[in-house]
């Protein structure tokens, strides 16, 4: 069976220890994390966690059934299986000195992103996109000039009508 | 309204519950907790000698009356020393409530005396856990949590609760909620009736079906079902280790326990399926030997509580999630009712081969040891304990050779009279579970068969015994040495024993119960053992440890072969399946 990977987004309960039973779910039972997100929703008592994993159809569903069990798992989606979006936010700190400034900018610009901060030697750019545009314009401007990246990880909403809500 | 300090609410809560015995062991941080039981009468907590049997015997008295066990311990070595306990339920699915006394609220995280993180410790061998964060919380915590163990899946639930919280000298209004309702957590009422429908077609159409019942055949309460289940389609039935007594085991259609240590026919029968009806089980390793070469030929019907539990290691056909008492009863009047009929002649050729099976290999058609050799054999003394005990005895063991010559030859009739730990293997459970059952039905035989090894692991409970005058009776299974250890290195390892040996070391058990207040005795002649026992089991009143001396090189078959299929057997030390 091919493996994918997929997004799934978990509607849970605010309370302590309630990320740490997702988390330790994963370790436990050996499934891998490649990203994971969380923060509070418009409703107090709930908060939204997205995280993407790879895997076959099989462990997959071993993953949604297994999260459905936690007591503070309200509802979950794998947004993968239908049309949605998908983003990331992702900060990043390259040199740039030189005939360097200007080439990183026109990148910036291609990629549509933002420079945010900037010293004699250095840009701070932010991007948004899927993850796979992030990752193409660190090869774009090359991995010799990075110094630092900060990845929020992926967030995701169903297309159209379809939500994940109480 | 009534006021009420934590401490106070949290035992009153308990008996609101209907809680009527908790096992525990007191400590810093639960004081005040012990401070309010001593207050009051309705719940009444049993003493034990270690955290681990607290939690043993809790779970034992949940397998026995299908109640939910309680257990009470301190903060930091309290709560690891129940982990093992709950780990030991969880597996088995034994619904529980262990609450927990931790470090004052404003010392978490400080590395207090006696702090551990119970709540992280437990984490991933709880059904749940609660921290309590507000003492006012506690009736809707202690509510929550025995729902939560009982409803389902039951399993094991924790309630960590800081000392402060349970301090006399702050009250709160008490109410105790009548029922409780959780937006995360709605366990699944009923199977679905589409799913219901194609799985009765697909059994009636069978004609080389088996039905494969666990332990959730009893924690469901099918044993009437599936009996009738049984008896309208006249299929065979096997069980796995944790279902036996679901269905009666001396019952003709019953062909015995499968798996690793399962029947010849009960092995060779799931291998040459065309259908496997599983009521409440989890396909596990120790049933389906490799994976890939699981019976080739069946098409599974798989109903089970939980849905994480289909599919896991087994793909189904036909799954179908929900209670299993309620699928059985919305699939019994499509099954006697419907225009699908049993196919009467393939059934009868497929029982033709059966019971060759039966004849050629089967443990119940004769002795597959040697019954006349100098020695005791260990699976003699696990008849003659039946037959002593004509068969109705509750028995409880640990976990080694003596488990599976319990689960063999110990012929269960009747549900919650087997008292074992399955999925996680716990030696040390026997002698706290024989007392926990022991205080659930008072008047009952309670057996604990065990080994000198595994009784040794929580063997301070003969003291928890005398203080409460618990008559269990222990059948020390003695082949001085680490027997399924021994067996795996005999088969394995080339007779290389490493490490199961005790080199004259073994404690005299019959002195080390009579320093209990216990009475002891040595079994070591075959001609003696009926009579010793028929002595040991006439003793009413007395904890009686019987160490009976058994030849030390049996070993447990059939045994799967490793890698192979569920039909590959090792038969004997010299005989295979083709």
């Amino acid at each position: 069976m091919s493996k994918r990977r997929r997004i799934i987004s978990v509607l849970m309960e605010n309370e302590p220890g309630a990320l740490s039973r997702v988390v330790g779910l994963f370790s436990q039972r050996g499934y891998n994390i490649e990203s994971l997100n969380v923060a509070p929703t418009e409703d107090d008592s709930l908060s939204r966690l997205t995280l993407t994993s790879i895997g076959d159809d099989l462990a997959i569903e071993q993953i949604t059934k297994n999260l459905n069990k936690l007591i503070d798992v309200v509802k979950l989606v794998d947004l993968s299986e239908g049309s949605h979006i998908e983003r990331e936010l992702m900060m990043i700190k390259v040199r740039a000195t030189g005939s360097m400034r200007e080439e990183v900018k026109r990148s910036v610009d291609i990629f549509r992103g933002q420079i945010i901060d900037v010293t004699q030697s250095t840009y701070t750019i932010q991007l948004l996109g899927d993850s796979e545009k992030l990752s193409a314009f660190i090869d774009a401007v090359g991995e010799s000039i990075v110094l630092e990246v900060v990845r929020t990880g992926v967030s995701g909403i169903s297309r159209g009508e379809k939500i994940l809500k109480l | 309204m009534e006021m009420l300090s934590g401490g106070d609410m949290l035992i009153r809560a308990l008996a609101d519950e209907g809680v009527d015995i908790m096992f525990g062991y007191p400590g810093g941080a639960a004081l005040h907790i012990y401070d309010a039981i001593y207050r009051q009468d309705k719940v009444k907590h049993i003493l034990v000698r270690h955290e681990q049997s607290a939690t043993h015997a809790a779970d034992a008295y949940s397998r026995v009356t299908g109640k939910v066990g309680t257990v009470l311990v301190t903060s930091g070595p309290g709560a690891t020393n129940a982990i093992t306990g709950i780990a030991t339920a969880f597996m088995d699915s034994i619904p529980m409530v262990v609450i927990s006394g931790q470090v004052p609220s404003d010392k978490i995280g400080q590395d207090a005396f006696q702090e551990t993180d119970m709540i992280g410790v437990s984490r991933p061998i709880v059904k749940h856990s609660f921290m309590v964060q507000n003492p006012a919380d506690i009736p809707e915590i202690v509510k929550k949590a025995y729902y939560i163990a009982a409803s389902g899946r039951p399993g094991p639930v924790v309630i960590d609760v800081p000392k402060d919280y349970t301090a006399p000298n702050e009250t709160y209004e008490y109410n105790y909620p009548e029922s409780v309702s959780m937006r995360s957590y709605n366990p699944v009422q009923k199977g679905h009736s589409g799913q219901i429908k194609k799985a009765v077609s697909a059994i009636l159409a069978a004609k080389q079906p088996v039905i494969y019942i666990g332990g959730g055949a009893i924690h469901g309460n099918t044993p009437e079902l599936v009996t009738k289940l049984i008896k309208t389609l006249g299929y065979p039935i096997t069980s796995t280790l944790m279902g036996l007594g679901a269905y009666p085991s001396t019952d003709e259609q019953f062909i015995g326990m499968l798996g690793m240590h399962g029947t010849y026919e009960a092995n060779t029968a799931m291998h040459k399926s065309d259908l496997i009806f599983c009521v409440g089980a989890r396909f596990d390793d120790r049933v389906t030997n490799a994976l890939d070469k699981f019976c080739p030929n069946a098409k599974i019907v798989h109903i089970d509580i939980d849905p994480a539990s289909i599919s896991k290691t087994i793909a189904a056909d036909i799954p179908i999630v929900g209670p299993a008492d309620t699928v059985l009863q919305q699939m019994l009047p499509l099954i006697e009712k419907g225009k699908d009929k049993v196919d009467s002649a393939a059934l009868e050729s497929w029982w033709k081969s059966i019971n060759e099976w039966r004849q050629k290999h089967g443990l119940y058609t004769k002795n597959r040891f040697d019954d006349q050799s100098e020695m005791i054999k260990p699976q003699e003394v696990v008849q003659a304990v039946y037959k002593a005990t004509k068969g109705e005895a509750i028995v409880a063991t640990d976990v080694g050779q003596h488990q599976m010559f319990a689960a063999q030859y110990y012929l269960f009739d009747k549900p919650r009279k087997w008292v074992t730990s399955g999925g996680l293997g716990t030696m040390g459970f026997g002698i706290p579970a024989a007392m926990g059952a022991q205080f659930a039905f008072m008047d009952d035989t309670v057996v604990c068969i065990t080994g000198e090894g595994s009784v040794q692991m929580c063997i301070q409970e003969l003291s928890t015994l005398k203080q409460y005058g618990l008559p269990i009776k222990i059948i020390n299974i003695n082949n001085q040495a680490l027997g399924m250890v021994k067996q795996w290195q005999d088969m394995n390892y080339d007779g290389r024993y490493s490490e199961i040996l005790y080199e004259d070391s073994l404690p005299d058990f019959i002195k080390l119960a009579e320093a209990y207040g216990h009475v002891g005795m040595k079994v070591t002649k075959r001609e003696e053992l009926m009579s010793k026992l028929e002595e040991c089991f006439a003793m009413k009143d007395q904890v009686v440890f019987m160490d009976i001396y058994v030849d030390p090189d049996e070993h447990v078959y059939p045994m799967q072969i490793p890698l192979e299929s569920v039909g590959d057997m090792q038969l004997s030390k010299t005989e295979r399946t083709a």
